[in-house]
């Protein structure tokens, strides 16, 4: 048993995020590396130069989050969210736009995303209102709008910027959603709206999706009747269901082409293989995949990717950092890395599962549940699983933003697990 | 709180880093992908060049430029600016773009046949327009305008003998000999493609070699063409046939080497390369007097008169009459402009009496081998058949030439199918005696015989080429001998009647120091003027030059043909002209306007 007293910082955590940190490093170097032109690893015209000033500022902030009060993060979570939300406003009237998105602020030279750190703010807003409302239930009314409410505001607000990626990452609050209690039923509905959507856009012909919820909804209706020998209220609510999934198929064309932008609709289709667009939208897909593919088993070697060195893939030390890691270092590289990336998810989700108070468990899950919605969607879209959204992969991608906000998403919890000891079970 | 949810969630994370870890595996390992793009650079071999047999350039090479489009790397930022640079409509670029031949590793032919002086103009421009550079390649340039039939020309290759092309050498675009020697010597002019792989950047841009040019292959330079053709002497045939419809064959009859070959009309051979081609070729071709049609080789003719030398040979060989036998003729059998008298073979030839050869041919035919006159005549025919195939009738000599014809000589079965067998004799086919009836023959073939004459017997397939590169010699064919048959004893008699030609029917063709060996022609044409022949050599002993001349519609043989023939041999053998006046009255001569209405 530990003392109440005693400091327990998970080591295994900190060693995990530091070699991703110093892996990510490396790849920054190899990308922004050209033959020709040398220099050092640390020279500040090449980006990993840089993105070595933003370790050592992360380092700082560390330092910072591991002196702060444990408590200070509950009682601050409610003003920090309230800031962040007035930032992302403020951004709307004020920010500048970059790549087509209207996220950054810019303050003479020093550029910041307040989107990025609005994951954790959010995280910690939703962790103090489920860990303090007693009695807190997904079941009851007012606590599910106001949680929800929560999550949507700053999502309703990044999609004015408009800036897809991140929105998605939001969206990861579902999890923990799902961890804190929330029907399942919820996430069944929502992965059968994604299937439907899917097989509403591949399906040529709307109608024969038509037949076939109408011939399950049958089947269901005819079972039900075997057992009960009777018309009854289940039957209603069946054939209640097989109305709405029709109505949403109907309204999923409407929706795809009126609400998302031609270049989202073009990412969707490329993705799903509706579409072969290798010089437009699918440009960055098809160079991404072919310099994946070209790594092989074991890779070119560290700074040998001739495809990343030649230029093919675009953003390539950001969003596709991912392509650099697999030219040179090949399928043992990208497999060791996934691998790296899930032993840190898992052990986060253990030190998550050990805090005996529930905010501290809903925090330690919101950062789970972004950094693994990062993870999928920045290797999904490399791989073309998942349509081409700019967001970057944590700990790997060049930029001060990024790195800093998953710092601070990860020393938190790391903080609050050290001092776990010292609360009260609610 | 259901405790399995922690769980599910782990399970999940699990999940999707393994699929993840099994689509990258099929990317990296199973279907990994070729490091580098790369694109494919065609090393065009320098094609052969053409000598005369002085070692004077007849063809040669000139750079041209392909422009070349990567589709998947083209960025057109100027359709103003580029269609301005090449002097293009932009329809007209869509319309290219549009018809473009789409490959995986090297660009379409956006813009061909850039000439040197075009290339040099959008050279710097060029870089504005990514995806789009030049390929160099050569086209073919002559020093002369001379010999265009004869030498042929290039082109792109056509889809039915990229078809043909089993060996698979050939790729759509390749630039082949589609006519006269070109053809002919395709395989020894074209070398050998190299191929070059570069690497290129995301620009479209060469970023380096790939493999470090272990893929490379060189491009190896074609075989140079020696040809047995004095250009000084085709240029002047070339000047006299001038206005004239007809074909000029020179030959050294030692050798068969042609010294000079002449198709008239015929064209400048620099109108058909590079983008002129397409420009002029329609034009070319579908002008009335064919300009493409290779007489020499290609146009046959009822040989007239001059094949009264194969008939007194035969005659002579085989004993059915004797070199001093006087024969009566009194010019009642066949139209004659031969007086009457007695004739013997050198007097036959020297004036040309048709009767005589009447009767010649009669005895050649009509051996008394059957005492039944249709029996009798098939077996002479049959005969006097083998001897006429010796002196290279009836199919084609072997030029090296393509699409060379043969000509005619009736055989048993051509009269079988007109008469019937046994349906005709002697006096169906005693037309064949003067060189007319079921009887063709090409100036080439005429030529021949003219060698065949210097020679007293025998000859060498005429050839145009005599080296194929540095140290080759002729293709083997062309130093086989081929024997008449006829023993050089029967030659004098024929040859004293040759050499008293010149001063009974081609006077013209008389030179003071100079006796030219020949026999004039006349062809009966139907539809019009006859054509004018003459044949010959000189000088008698020692024969260097054996020439055939054929004009069409210029009447009596001894005139025009027999006037340009010797001016040919005179040129050959002294080097310069001492008769003006027949020089001029030759240039002066056209007989186009004696051409029948078409």
């Amino acid at each position: 048993m530990s003392s109440r007293e005693e400091i327990q910082v998970d080591w295994l955590t900190i060693v995990l995020y530091a070699i991703l940190v110093i892996l990510g490093w490396a790849n920054i170097y190899a990308a922004s590396y050209k033959i020709g032109q040398e220099a050092s690893i640390f020279s500040l015209d090449l980006e990993s130069g840089k993105q070595l000033l933003w370790i050592g500022t992360a380092v700082v902030i560390i330092t910072v989050l591991m002196l702060l009060d444990f408590k200070f993060y509950d009682f601050i979570a409610y003003i920090l969210y309230g800031l962040f939300i007035a930032m992302l406003v403020g951004v709307l009237l004020f920010g500048v736009k970059k790549g087509g998105a209207q996220s950054w602020f810019e303050l003479g030279g020093f550029r910041l995303q307040p989107s990025e750190f609005a994951k954790f703010a959010t995280a910690l807003a939703v962790a103090k209102y489920i860990g303090n409302t007693n009695g807190f239930r997904f079941s009851q009314f007012s606590h599910l709008v106001i949680v929800a409410g929560i999550v949507l505001l700053p999502m309703g607000l990044i999609l004015l910027q408009p800036d897809a990626g991140t929105v998605l990452v939001y969206s990861s609050f579902i999890l923990v959603f799902y961890r804190e209690g929330l029907h399942p039923i919820v996430l069944w509905i929502l992965i059968t709206a994604i299937v439907l959507f899917i097989l509403t856009l591949a399906v040529e012909n709307q109608i024969t999706l038509f037949y076939g919820v109408g011939a399950l909804a049958a089947i269901i209706m005819a079972f039900i009747y075997w057992r009960r020998k009777t018309f009854n209220r289940t039957m209603l609510i069946v054939f209640g269901i097989a109305i709405v999934v029709c109505g949403y198929i109907l309204s999923v064309d409407y929706l795809f082409k009126n609400v998302l932008q031609p270049h989202q609709q073009k990412r969707i289709l490329v993705t799903l293989n509706l579409m072969q667009d290798p010089r437009g939208v699918g440009y960055n897909l098809d160079q991404s995949k072919q310099t994946i593919g070209s790594g092989g088993l074991w890779g070119k070697g560290f700074l040998e990717g001739e495809r990343t060195q030649e230029g093919w893939v675009p953003e390539q030390s950001t969003d596709f950092i991912f392509t650099t890691l697999a030219e040179e270092h090949g399928w043992i590289g990208t497999t060791l890395v996934i691998a790296l990336f899930v032993v840190l998810i898992l052990r986060l989700m253990m030190l998550a599962d050990r805090q005996k108070s529930r905010f501290a468990r809903v925090y330690g899950y919101g950062v789970v549940s972004i950094l693994f919605f990062h993870l999928m969607i920045n290797v999904g879209m490399t791989i073309g699983l998942f349509p081409v959204v700019g967001i970057p992969l944590p700990f790997f991608s060049y930029g001060g933003s990024s790195l800093w906000s998953f710092t601070v998403l990860v020393f938190i919890l790391i903080k609050l697990d050290a001092h776990r000891g010292q609360v009260l079970m609610r | 709180m259901e405790s399995f949810r922690p769980i599910y969630l782990k399970l999940f994370v699990v999940l999707i880093a393994m699929v993840f870890v099994g689509r990258l595996f099929s990317m990296q390992v199973t279907n990994s992908t070729e490091g580098s793009t790369v694109r494919r650079f065609i090393q065009y071999p320098y094609r052969g060049l053409i000598y005369d047999r002085e070692g004077r350039l007849l063809v040669t090479n000139e750079p041209q430029f392909d422009l070349m489009v990567d589709s998947r790397r083209m960025q057109m930022n100027d359709l103003e600016g580029f269609c301005e640079m090449l002097g293009i409509t932009p329809e007209d670029y869509a319309k290219r773009m549009e018809s473009l031949k789409r490959d995986r590793y090297q660009g379409s032919v956006f813009f061909e046949k850039l000439s040197n002086l075009e290339y040099a103009k959008i050279q710097d421009k060029l870089v504005h327009y990514p995806g789009f550079y030049v390929e160099p390649r050569t086209t073919r340039k002559y020093p002369h305008t001379s010999l265009g039939n004869t030498l042929g020309y290039t082109g792109e290759i056509s889809p039915a003998r990229l078809a043909a092309d089993t060996a698979k050498y050939y790729v759509q675009g390749d630039y082949i000999g589609i006519s006269g020697l070109e053809r002919k010597y395709e395989e020894h002019l074209r070398g050998k493609r190299g191929v070059k792989y570069m690497r290129i950047g995301p620009h479209g841009n060469v970023v380096g070699d790939f493999n470090g040019g272990n893929s490379d292959t060189l491009a190896i330079a074609g075989g140079d063409l020696y040809t047995t053709l004095d250009l000084e002497l085709q240029q002047y045939a070339e000047q006299l046939m001038a206005g004239k419809v007809g074909s000029v064959v020179a030959i050294e009859p030692s050798t068969g080497e042609i010294l000079a070959m002449v198709s008239s009309p015929s064209y400048d051979p620099n109108q058909l390369t590079g983008r002129l081609f397409s420009k002029n070729f329609g034009a070319i071709s579908s002008d009335s007097l064919k300009p493409l049609f290779t007489r020499p080789t290609q146009a046959t003719y009822p040989p007239g008169s001059i094949f009264k030398i194969i008939q007194s040979l035969i005659a002579l060989q085989e004993g059915v009459i004797r070199a001093r036998e006087q024969i009566y003729c009194d010019g009642t059998l066949i139209g004659d402009h031969a007086r009457p008298g007695n004739y013997d073979v050198r007097r036959g030839i020297a004036v040309s009496s048709n009767n005589y050869f009447y009767k010649v041919f009669y005895r050649i035919i009509n051996q008394r081998k059957d005492p039944n006159p249709f029996i009798d005549a098939r077996y002479g025919l049959e005969t006097w058949g083998e001897y006429v195939s010796n002196f290279g009738l009836g199919s084609p000599l072997g030029i090296d030439m393509p699409s060379e014809r043969g000509g005619l000589i009736p055989s048993l079965q051509t009269y079988d199918r007109v008469y019937g067998e046994k349906g005709w004799r002697f006096s169906n086919i005693y037309s064949l005696s003067i060189g007319q009836g079921e009887m063709l023959m090409t100036p080439l073939q005429m030529a021949n015989l003219a060698a065949i004459m210097a020679n007293r017997g025998y000859y060498y397939t005429p050839h145009l080429v005599k080296g194929v590169g540095e140290d080759g010699g002729p293709l083997p064919e062309f130093t086989v001998k081929h024997e008449t048959g006829i023993d050089s004893v029967h030659f004098d008699p024929v040859l004293d009647g040759m050499a008293e030609v010149v001063n009974n029917t081609a006077r013209l063709a008389v030179i003071r120091d100079l006796p030219i060996i020949g026999k004039t022609g006349t062809a009966e044409n139907p539809h019009g003027h006859d054509h004018s022949v003459f044949m010959a050599f000189a000088p008698r002993e020692n024969p260097q030059i054996a020439i055939a001349v054929y004009v069409e519609n210029a009447g009596w043989g001894g005139l025009a043909a027999g006037g340009t023939a010797s001016l040919l041999i005179e040129k050959y053998i002294k080097g310069e002209i001492t008769r003006p006046w027949v020089e001029s009255y030759i240039l002066e001569s056209r007989y186009l306007q004696n051409m029948p209405e078409l």
